[in-house]
């Protein structure tokens, strides 16, 4: 194997070194924070709480976390294929589409409950279609997967403008947004889960799509680690040479993760579009797909990291709108920065910190480390 | 007459639109051509933008403003190459962070420094780039056809339209007529033969990057300091990645990336001209499509229906020396 880098422990590859990373992200941030004359602690204490104060607060948290793990998902089955699918935030514009269209079909003659499988569906189709002509391309021409879902995105946004500004607005209306769903195009609020528990709520966008995302990120680790197309997608990502000697069909298998990629992206437009606004409109993505990278790079790729990863982004988007009412300095882009700390640190710079936490690991037990450590040293 | 003058106007435009695509797409073509993929062009044009807005407002100078946007993108361009270069790290996840953090970051000073809801200060005409009138434009301006193009479209920008024009030549030169040219294309295509040779691929990739980062910062003080009097929050809309696709289009060559700049300039300009008036023969253009078209085109290109564009062989890919 030619990796630079030698073994460490489980526990600090996939703790450790993930844990040591969001650090220096986040002073770094704090540093930008003392930058614009505020106290970074006092900043830290503000975000957390505003994150999960109040139940109201966490509500929010949990409505924004639903959004980011389904985006977090996407791009983490790509990745597992070696594809670099940056093109989340178009796929979930498209995939509100969907959304939209079975929501104005059905929602003034079918109940909720059997509008809602029909809009998983159309989300998931259509999502999975604008990723669909990026991962044909590159399987079949060979053009760049992370170019294509770019230029995908921008031309989601022009396509979406035209359809709601030229198609879908009602007859008079000013906004380019769709018309208000019926009642059968309005998802259940969970609020009462957390009043359960005793929070209080006034009103909170927290939907049933968060249990959705939560089985998503379930299916997506029986998908990848036990099933035998998970097999193939994995094999594929880490060498397609071997995949393509064990017979693997590397075109198939790239559409496939595209497809199942773009289809979770495109399910991510069911929490804002049918969860909170009811109506389809303009830019309702609102980075959404972007943070997906950060989300999934951070849980390194594993649903289990992922849902922990897109909590902790909803705690910053949450705990974010409430810095920005605090601290007159601060706005909500504050959460953009950390978000391209987290994915500089966590992604680009993922192996910054692993040589000195070789080198401590080996001076404290020449065993932990191994042999080949010595040697990842020397070069 | 009137047909021709419209024509003048609309390529006068194309001109002034294309100008930060074109340094831009430049910027990429040296990092690119030396096997660092770059999609922080945004990042580092808006980085740029930013910080010529601030100097200009605070001293009072343009070339401050210029000063301070080449050294926040070459800046920019470090923690890149740091990330890319010297820790192998994946580049298009460093792009990405590099544009999420100039995004973020702009705004939040500038939103702090200026309290102007993240602009800068207006500039007064001194501290821009403004337009410079080259000799004889009034006295030739009445000629027909010849006049009104001297004086309507090749006098009358700023400063750094005609050193970005200039730059052309000076990047075919400097990629196909010098050593550096020779190794920086030698290091995108195979590092190994780089550096058996002696040379080292790590500080030929470093320089590459600086010089990213250097058109990179011209190409954000255009759009702060010529094309407008400031800064506005995410005033490069895009066009990072714009150029990104124009150095596609032009498959990493200097003189057609001009071309490939330009034509996505018209297409930008004449969406603009034509917006609202139906075309004959097509009707009414919507002009969401004419936006998109140039990343459709990149895509049927990308896809190889209008030739084939094939990158750096070793784009993308970190340099591992032989262990």
């Amino acid at each position: 194997m030619s990796t630079p880098y030698a073994k460490l422990p489980a526990w600090a590859d996939y703790g450790l070194i993930p844990l040591v990373n969001l650090a220096v992200a986040f002073l770094v941030a704090g540093l930008v924070v003392m930058l614009v004359g505020e106290n970074p602690f006092r900043a830290a204490v503000i975000l957390v709480d505003g994150a999960l104060g109040r139940g109201q607060n966490i509500a929010y948290t949990l409505y924004y976390a639903t959004s980011f793990i389904f985006t977090g998902l996407a791009v983490a089955v790509a990745f597992h294929c070696s594809l670099f699918n940056i093109g989340g935030e178009g796929q979930a514009y498209v995939g509100g589409l969907g959304v939209g269209l079975v929501c104005l079909a059905f929602d003034s003659i079918l109940p909720w409950w059997l509008v809602f499988p029909l809009a998983i569906v159309g989300a998931a189709l259509f999502g999975a279609a604008w990723a669909f002509i990026p991962a044909y391309f590159q399987a079949k021409r060979g053009s760049h997967i992370v170019i294509t879902t770019i230029m995908f995105n921008f031309i989601a946004a022009s396509l979406m403008v035209y359809l709601l500004v030229n198609v879908l607005k009602p007859a008079g209306a000013q906004a380019p947004q769709t018309r208000n769903f019926l009642e059968g195009g309005q998802l259940p609020k969970l609020n009462w889960v957390l009043e359960a528990m005793g929070f209080s709520i006034r009103s909170a966008p927290f939907n049933l799509s968060f249990l959705l995302a939560l089985l998503a990120a379930f299916l997506v680790w029986v998908l990848i680690w036990r099933t035998r197309l998970g097999y193939e997608i994995r094999m594929r990502g880490f060498s397609p040479k071997a995949a393509r000697y064990a017979g693997v069909s590397e075109t198939k298998i790239i559409i496939v993760a595209m497809l199942v990629s773009g289809a979770l992206a495109g399910m991510m437009a069911l929490n804002p579009v049918m969860g909170d606004q009811n109506r389809l409109q303009i830019d309702f993505v609102t980075g959404a797909g972007f943070v997906g990278i950060a989300v999934a790079l951070m849980g390194r790729s594993h649903p289990a990291g992922i849902v922990p990863a897109a909590i902790l982004f909803g705690m910053l988007y949450q705990g974010g709108a409430e810095l920005a009412f605090e601290m007159p300095n601060i706005s909500r882009d504050m959460i953009v920065i950390i978000q391209g700390l987290v994915i500089l640190f966590a992604g680009a710079l993922e192996h910054m910190f692993r040589p000195s936490i070789q080198a401590l690991f080996a001076s404290l037990s020449p065993r932990s480390a191994g042999v080949e450590a010595q040697q990842g040293e020397g070069g | 007459m009137d047909f021709f003058h419209s024509l003048i106007l609309v390529l006068d435009s194309t001109v002034r639109l294309s100008i930060p695509l074109l340094l831009a797409a430049l910027a990429g073509l040296y990092s690119e051509r030396s096997g660092v993929f770059d999609i922080g062009l945004e990042g580092k044009m808006l980085a740029g933008a930013f910080a010529a807005g601030a100097a200009a407002a605070v001293t009072g100078s343009a070339w401050a403003g210029l000063g301070a946007a080449m050294l926040i993108s070459i800046f920019l361009a470090l923690v890149h190459g740091f990330a890319s270069i010297t820790h192998r790290g994946n580049q298009i996840v460093s792009g990405v962070a590099i544009n999420f953090i100039a995004a973020g970051s702009t705004i939040i000073l500038g939103q702090a420094w200026f309290r102007q809801g993240g602009r800068t200060p207006s500039l007064p005409g001194e501290a821009r780039f403004s337009s410079i009138d080259l000799p004889f434009a009034e006295a030739v301006r009445d000629v027909p056809i010849l006049g009104e193009v001297y004086s309507e479209l090749i006098s009358g920008h700023s400063l750094l339209t005609y050193a970005a024009f200039l730059l052309v030549p000076f990047t075919w030169w400097v990629l196909f007529r010098t050593r550096f040219g020779l190794r920086l294309r030698a290091v995108g295509e195979n590092p190994a033969a780089v550096d058996t040779a002696g040379i080292s691929v790590s500080w030929l990739r470093y320089r590459a990057v600086i010089c990213t980062g250097v058109l990179t910062g011209m190409a954000g003080t255009y759009l702060s300091l010529a094309q407008n009097a400031g800064f506005v929050k995410d005033m490069t809309a895009g066009r990072g990645f714009i150029a990104l696709a124009a150095l596609i289009f032009a498959k990493w060559r200097p003189v057609p990336v001009m071309f490939a700049c330009l034509l996505f300039g018209f297409l930008d300009a004449f969406a603009i001209r034509i917006q609202g008036t139906p075309l004959p023969l097509i009707g009414q253009v919507p002009v969401q499509f004419m936006q998109a078209l140039p990343y459709i085109l990149t895509v049927v290109l990308l896809a190889g229906f209008i030739g084939k564009a094939v990158p750096p062989r070793a784009g993308g890919v970190p340099y591992v020396k032989e262990r």
